[in-house]
């Protein structure tokens, strides 16, 4: 795309990022470090997809979650939020056990979506090797199949404090 | 004044120790100030100016996790970088042209920092052994041998007329005579000093800073098995280098607001000027970064040569309009 027709798509757009609603309640027990900064890393434990679609659209420019201070990253060692979504295969267990403990402390485990939560459709599948709560310790679920972006805004928001 | 018998420059150790003060403040700042244009120009909110800090503070009280078999490196690798960033920001003349004796901020020594800082996060991101941390590494010292001479020839350039490599006496000479600002070797110079400066500091379109694609990422590769506080002084470091070079080349293009003479009014009013700045400089770069793409790594030699023709050029027409 040309200069021209970039700087007209910046005009006409100008700001799509929806207002933001008020600020749900932080979590109680929540460390008292991460208040206003969260870097999260995301892990895919066996879901559909589904959920995937919905946080990037949380990350995206309408729902814009980076405004209250979260942040996607690379590698785990640069983060304080595991978002896991699907349930927790055989194959995808140890890597889900060894992307927690390669995480810094003090760190969360968030659980994304009915499957992560109590392997939703997919509970008598010969792969399944449980629930995200079965393998690691989880802070925070999101329940929906798929949860709504905004859905994942307000749970990253209840962690950032913001 | 009483202490220089001890050996002590008061005048430019104030100069050098508020430099840090200040950049150390501002260039978080810049960082911040840089991504909510982004996110502005993107139509995002932004997580705003003072997110940077947020990020460093909570690195800080984060424990640091070392992958297995990691060297002492991994420990001294950030401290250094931080070191060398704190050095190049106490010897740029951003804020005063005061300068120490022993110790000028000659352009061979603010290079040759910053090149140890470069080597530092070249072995933190050998030291784990991970296939992206290498990689990163190979490409950051890539771009750091085409960006060196392109840096040291630039400045040269801009040396011969005043007859200094100190950086301090170049600034000095451009207050003296504004006009020299604009001379054709001042700005063939200054725009090689640009595209050296955006490729040192792993900004687009030679590095992404936001990517999260292992295969396209420079700078980030080399950071992915820092952690907790080791993470923090990379980052720190990073931005301070930033700071300082942006100020730098700002500082060339618009010298005034810097102060000859030590005085407490002169300082802050320096300071002042100097966030003013780097808020333009900040401003323009980040909105010169929505417009263009990476380019592809092969490509980056190809856009560094460009620049250091650039200096070769302001260098040959120094010599050609020098008087005498």
């Amino acid at each position: 795309m040309s200069v021209f027709r970039v700087l007209r798509l910046i005009r006409r757009v100008g700001r799509i990022a929806e207002s933001a609603p008020a600020a749900p309640d932080p979590l109680p027990d929540l460390p008292r470090e991460l208040t206003g900064s969260v870097q999260v890393r995301h892990v895919d434990a066996g879901s559909c997809n589904g959920c995937e679609i919905e946080i990037g659209a949380a990350f995206g420019p309408v729902y814009d979650v980076e405004r209250y201070g979260a942040r996607l990253v690379a590698s785990p060692r640069h983060a304080d939020v595991v978002l896991v979504t699907g349930v927790v295969t055989h194959n995808m267990r140890e890597p889900l056990l060894r992307t927690v403990e390669a995480t810094p402390r003090p760190r969360l485990v968030v659980a994304v979506g009915d499957c992560a939560s109590n392997c939703g459709m997919f509970s008598a599948g010969y792969g399944v090797a449980g629930a995200v709560h079965e393998v690691v310790d989880v802070d925070l679920e999101v329940p929906g199949c798929p949860p709504g972006p905004e859905a994942v805004v307000e749970a990253l928001r209840r962690v950032t404090g913001r | 004044m009483s202490g220089s018998e001890a050996g002590v420059n008061l005048p430019a150790l104030t100069v050098a120790l508020s430099q840090v003060v200040v950049l150390v403040v501002l260039s978080p700042l810049v960082i911040g100030l840089m991504r909510t244009v982004r996110a502005r120009l993107e139509g995002r909110v932004g997580g705003g100016l003072g997110q940077p800090f947020r990020d460093v503070r909570k690195l800080l009280a984060k424990e640091p996790i070392r992958a297995k078999g990691t060297s002492w490196l991994s420990v001294a690798g950030p401290l250094v970088l931080m070191a060398s960033s704190l050095v190049v920001c106490a010897l740029m003349p951003l804020l005063g042209t005061v300068t120490f004796d022993r110790m000028p901020d000659d352009l061979f020594v603010v290079v040759s920092v910053l090149l140890l800082g470069t080597v530092a996060v070249a072995l933190v991101g050998l030291d784990a052994g991970t296939a992206f941390g290498g990689m990163g590494s190979s490409r950051h010292m890539t771009i750091a041998a085409l960006v060196e001479p392109t840096v040291l020839l630039a400045v040269y350039a801009l040396s011969i007329p005043v007859g200094s490599s100190v950086l301090s006496r170049i600034v000095a000479a451009r207050l003296e005579d504004p006009t020299s600002v604009f001379s054709p070797v001042s700005l063939l110079a200054l725009l090689a000093l640009a595209i050296a400066v955006v490729a040192e500091t792993g900004r687009l379109p030679v590095d992404n800073p936001a990517t999260h694609l292992e295969l396209t990422m420079v700078h980030e590769a080399m950071v992915l098995e820092s952690s907790g506080r080791d993470l923090a002084w990379l980052e720190l470091g990073s931005w301070l280098r930033l700071g300082a070079l942006l100020g730098l080349l700002a500082t060339l293009l618009a010298p005034w607001g810097v102060v000859t003479e030590v005085s407490a009014p002169g300082l802050l009013l320096a300071a002042l000027a100097l966030s003013v700045k780097l808020t333009v400089a900040a401003t323009l770069l980040a909105t010169v970064e929505v417009f263009v793409a990476k380019v592809r790594l092969f490509r980056v030699p190809e856009l560094l040569a460009g620049s250091f023709v650039l200096a070769f050029l302001a260098v040959t027409a120094s010599y050609l309009v020098a008087p005498g």
